[in-house]
């Protein structure tokens, strides 16, 4: 203890002893090298995102040989298209419905590998993870494969129970159907591991409290689980949801947006208009529609993040 | 009275303690029951692959059972393991993914070591920034940054579209940000009087971080590693949008462009060039999950 208190008023005073002015070169030289260390990160994210960002919407008011500035012309132009609305719909059809049964499987997921012995969980968790493991392109091929109209697998299987064959990815409905099916099976493994995490990180008193006073296993969920995992099932809900809206390979290769541009979303109409197209002023304000829902997201998530920062 | 109540409560205990473990045992069948039907769900496509990577083209046209490979045989790995094409795309995505993680690592770790323990003006901020900027998507940035490489080919001469190499410069936009955010928290988590004995004895701000920063935060270091590295191999948007040539694709792009020619699919030879593409990842995985599985919750966790 006495040690302790010399150690400490010892410590400052041959700092002072060596005169302000060495304290504050230090200083300096500190924050220098610091800021020379973080260099490489400021000028990446400045010169190869923030800069494009703002590209983006400097091109957006050009026209589609980029000479000339046409202001909101192009936003007025899309407004008047029946394919855009229809792209604004599918894509909040596709990222809302997706990401509610990512999150809904993945709590069911979570609650039974959650259940089973101890022993059995990794081996479990690790065949439940491949979906995500997978490269979603290559993934997306297999799908394709298992969908394909003459010799899909699923069309035989479903045969034997007299279902006839079904247009998985020919129909409007089907394919909007197998193109969210997809992206459930990619991403519901990544719900699962972050409510793995947190079930285990509920402590094992509160049931126990919980059912000592008699409650049963959907009082327990309702009113001990969740509000347990509340945050984290807020922020993976919203990354999710930045992830599913901005999408591109699942719907790229499984449909490439058909049939007739019922399964398009933002990031592969833009890619359509502005790559294929190569009307890239168009394609820039499509891909900026993405921008409102994503900052929305973002500012919740940057709160809960702030929130958690500063209680720690 | 007493005695009643005992009497009274001592066969209903017992009634409940059986019901109770019945109840568990009965949980734990439906547990196995729907983990084995969601096993299969997940499991389906990358069985059907290796499935169909092994039947020979008469098969996969025949009117058999799709399930089963009657005749197995090795005639697409052989054709896509010898033909030149596949492994240059083999070859390009690992020179992309390898060189990515290396950039990658230098960019993330002086500025994770430097945001989490020097503060200066603006680290704060920056730290936050680090963390927007990970979740601004490729498919927002992709046009920009698209006609911004052509227009540097334009006035440069420099020509960095349709090269794998501009990729390079690409990717670390969508690693460094994370990696440098677990790894912030990471080292964050390690405690100060280490580094501050380092400093007392007389160790530069390096030999701080490479003799103690990095060993101790390795764990994180590996889960990041992973991260950058999985991320680069399974990028599919940038490489489609930047390079065209056979000769500078990657292997998802590859795949997806050259194997299908317009309405012709040689079914055996796309599963098993998608099976070889999805090999890297699932073998990094099946030796290294845990940290995998800790790169991908320290995100929403740390912080």
């Amino acid at each position: 203890m006495v040690d302790a208190a010399i150690g400490e008023t010892s410590v400052p005073r041959p700092r002072k002893a060596a005169g302000r002015s060495g304290l504050r070169k230090a200083l300096k030289r500190k924050s220098t090298s610091a800021f020379l260390m973080t260099l490489p990160l400021i000028l990446l994210i400045a010169l190869l995102v923030i800069y494009p960002a703002f590209y983006s919407v400097h091109l957006a008011t050009l026209n589609k040989s980029m000479q000339r500035f046409v202001g909101f012309g192009n936003f007025e132009f899309l407004f008047k298209r029946d394919t855009f609305w229809l792209v604004v719909k599918q894509s909040c059809i596709f990222a809302i419905s997706a990401v509610l049964f990512k999150a809904l499987i993945g709590f069911i997921v979570a609650h039974f590998v959650h259940n089973i012995p101890a022993k059995g969980q990794r081996k479990w968790r690790g065949m439940l993870l491949v979906p995500w493991v997978i490269p979603p392109a290559m993934s997306t091929l297999a799908w394709l494969w298992l969908f394909d109209p003459s010799y899909s697998a699923f069309n035989y299987t479903l045969s034997f129970f007299g279902i006839g064959p079904i247009p998985w990815t020919g129909d409007a409905a089907w394919a909007r159907f197998s193109v969210i099916l997809v992206n459930v099976w990619y991403g519901a493994p990544f719900f699962m591991i972050m409510y793995l995490a947190a079930l285990k990180s509920v402590p094992d008193q509160l049931y126990e409290a919980a059912a000592i006073d008699g409650a049963n296993w959907w009082q327990r969920i309702w009113y001990v689980t969740l509000p347990m995992m509340r945050n984290i099932i807020a922020i993976t809900t919203l990354f999710s949801l930045i992830v599913t809206f901005a999408n591109f390979d699942i719907v790229r290769i499984l449909t490439a947006g058909g049939p007739l541009d019922k399964t398009h979303i933002f990031a592969t109409w833009a890619f359509r208009v502005g790559i294929e197209g190569s009307d890239i002023p168009l394609g820039a304000s499509v891909s900026l529609f993405m921008v409102p829902i994503l900052a929305v997201a973002a500012i919740f998530i940057l709160r809960d993040v702030n929130k958690r920062g500063n209680e720690s | 009275m007493s005695t009643m109540t005992v009497d009274k409560a001592g066969p209903t205990r017992n009634v409940k303690y059986g019901s109770m473990s019945r109840d568990r045992a009965w949980a734990l069948r439906w547990s196995y029951f729907f983990l084995v039907l969601f096993a299969i769900f997940s499991l389906v496509p990358p069985f059907y692959m290796l499935i169909t990577s092994l039947k020979g083209s008469a098969e996969i046209s025949a009117a058999t059972n799709p399930w089963w490979v009657f005749h197995p045989t090795l005639e697409n790995y052989v054709a896509l393991l010898s033909s030149n094409q596949f492994l240059r795309f083999f070859f390009n995505s690992a020179m992309v993914s390898i060189i990515v993680v290396i950039i990658t690592m230098l960019i993330s770790i002086p500025a994770a070591f430097a945001l989490s323990r020097m503060k200066f003006w603006g680290s704060a901020t920056l730290a936050t920034g680090v963390f927007l900027t990970y979740l601004i998507p490729d498919s927002l940035l992709f046009i920009p940054l698209f006609k911004m490489f052509a227009l540097i080919g334009d006035v440069t001469g420099i020509q960095l579209i349709n090269r794998w190499y501009v990729l390079l410069f690409i990717y670390p936009t969508l690693t460094v940000p994370f990696c440098t955010w677990i790894m912030i928290g990471y080292f964050a988590s390690i405690p100060k009087e280490l580094d501050e004995a380092a400093i007392i004895d007389g160790a530069s701000w390096l030999q701080t971080l490479t003799r103690i920063f990095i060993p101790v935060a390795l764990p994180g270091l590996i889960a990041a590693t992973i991260f950058a590295f999985t991320v680069s191999w399974a990028q599919f948007l940038y490489p489609l949008v930047f390079t065209t040539s056979a000769d500078q694709l990657v292997l998802p792009v590859g795949i997806v462009t050259t194997l299908i020619k317009g309405d012709v699919f040689n079914w055996g030879q796309i599963m098993t060039g998608a099976l070889l593409g999805a090999a890297p990842p699932l073998i990094i995985y099946a030796f290294l999950m845990d940290y995998y599985i800790a790169g991908l919750t320290a995100g929403a966790t740390k912080g």
